[in-house]
């Protein structure tokens, strides 16, 4: 089947077998390595990315479904060189050691920044359940969260 | 993990969708949110000859409010009940019951036509439309029929969908004390799903219970209506010791007391009776 689906602002067309799982299009299809495989069974959170503006786990999509939407990757975060605050913040606060669950976790933070920009240390822990880390123990992650949600408060009142 | 190849259809009217499933019903499986039915295909424990994929039927997403029903399309995902303030209003339960679902990834997917029709014996949906009286509908090829949640849930991951039909709308008749509500539940760690899940509406007056329905999901094969709880609690004042006497039968009309890695039945039951004294208390303190 032809799809034909945007990806950090570039048009990607292709001819995919249904089964084809959106992940693999990313990854395999399209060279975008950036967003991993983890658990493969919807649970970890690794192949996180945004599908029309809201995060989505890519391994429990099909690649058909996503026929016509626009698809944010991590590689698509960066502007110009320049970190996005929630990269910053995993830089900064040390939210990493491994780096697998990662990129994942970045765009889950993503999407709950966007629902709750100012969350509680509870409210982070509770918005990132989908995604999972063997390696932090998840309180970096939540100080590299507490970071980025005040770059976005501070950079949203400049451009005020 | 790779799932069976199939035949993909994406129709974009229910119209289109009923004649397809009337030509591939036996061999067809229907595709919304996915979150279920995905992991089941990758798994192959699922592997049907056609994927009927009904995401892009838009009469499917609505949410409105019509008199005295609130009607919500059966692709509407938890996500979009939880953040829709028409039916924060109106009812709330739904709002609080869809924000407990799963994560947000798995919010922004899955729908609540796909997790009724799934009959997910730990999903939280069915606590919640067995408390609200809410009503299914369904089409095919041989016309419309609306079924009572309390008919709806038929056995373990069994719903009372046939191979031809598909779940168009889910009918919640408003409630007359909206905020008289809760869902509650006891999260299984990794995937959030209820270990016991009761879901609570009341309607009280001059201080006693003049109407209750309660719905629990997690403990049996299938969720049901604790018809025991609520005979107990209509007509009376809900003070503690009412309460207290009426939850303890929160598992009299189980039909079974599933047990797994997560809770013996006996634990189960003992969890159904603590949630429903607490989301009865709960929901009488919010009216
Ligand atoms: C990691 C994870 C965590 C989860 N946690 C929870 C949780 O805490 N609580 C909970 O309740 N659920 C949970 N779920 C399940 C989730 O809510 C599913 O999305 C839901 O059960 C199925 O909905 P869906 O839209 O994804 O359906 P699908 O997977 O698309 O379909 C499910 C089944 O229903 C059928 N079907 C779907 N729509 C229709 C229709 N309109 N008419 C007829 N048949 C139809 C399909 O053929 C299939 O058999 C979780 C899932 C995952 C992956
Ligand atoms: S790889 Fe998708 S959730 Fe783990
Ligand atoms: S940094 Fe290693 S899994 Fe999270």
């Amino acid at each position: 089947m032809n799809i034909s689906l945007s990806i950090n602002g570039i048009k990607h067309e292709a001819d995919v077998e249904p089964r084809l799982l959106l992940v693999h299009f990313i990854r395999d299809l399209v060279g975008l390595t950036g967003t991993h495989i983890g658990c493969e069974t919807s649970i970890c959170g690794a192949c996180t990315v945004f599908l029309d503006g809201k995060p989505v786990k890519s391994c429990t999509i099909l690649a058909v479904q996503a026929d016509g939407t626009e698809i944010t990757t991590i590689e698509g975060l960066a502007k110009n060189g320049q970190f996005h605050p929630v990269q910053e913040g995993f830089w900064e606060c040390h939210g990493l050691q491994c780096g697998f669950c990662t990129t994942g976790m970045i765009m889950a933070v993503c999407g709950l920044l966007q629902e709750n920009p100012q969350p509680t240390e509870e409210q982070i822990r509770h918005g990132l359940e989908g995604n999972l880390c063997r390696c932090t123990g998840y309180q970096h992650i939540v100080d590299s969260v507490q970071y980025a949600a005040n770059k976005l408060k501070t950079q949203s009142a400049k451009a005020d | 993990m790779i799932p069976n190849n199939f035949e993909y259809f994406a129709p974009t009217s229910i119209d289109e969708a009923v004649k397809l499933l009337e030509k591939h019903g036996d061999d067809c499986k229907i595709l919304s949110g996915g979150h279920s039915l995905i992991p089941a295909l990758k798994l192959r424990l699922a592997a049907p000859a056609v994927v009927l994929d009904i995401g892009r039927i838009k009469e499917l997403k609505q949410i409105k409010i019509d008199g005295n029903t609130i009607r919500i399309g059966a692709n509407a995902t938890h996500s979009e009940i939880a953040n829709s303030a028409e039916l924060k209003q109106h009812c709330p339960l739904l709002g609080e019951t869809a924000a407990q679902i799963g994560d947000q990834q798995v919010r922004n997917r899955g729908t609540l036509g796909g997790s009724l029709t799934h009959a997910d014996p730990a999903a939280d949906w069915p606590a919640a439309m067995l408390a609200l009286n809410a009503e299914i509908v369904v089409r095919s090829g041989k016309g419309e029929r609306v079924i009572k949640a309390a008919d709806f849930f038929v056995d373990i991951m069994t719903s009372a969908v046939q191979p031809h039909e598909i779940v168009t709308e889910i009918r919640v008749p408003k409630p007359a004390q909206p905020n008289a509500a809760v869902y509650l539940k006891v999260p299984q760690s990794a995937s959030g799903y209820a270990v016991v899940g009761v879901a609570a509406q009341l309607k009280i007056n001059n201080g006693q219970c003049e109407d209750v329905s309660i719905g629990v999901t997690g403990l049996a094969p299938k969720a049901f209506r604790a018809k025991s709880v609520e005979d107990a609690l209509r007509g009376k004042a809900l003070d503690e010791g009412t309460v207290s006497a009426a939850t303890a039968k929160a598992d009299a009309d189980a039909s079974d007391a599933m047990e797994d890695i997560h809770a013996s039945g006996d634990y189960r039951r003992h969890l159904a009776r603590v949630y429903a004294k607490r989301a009865v208390q709960t929901a009488a303190s919010r009216a």
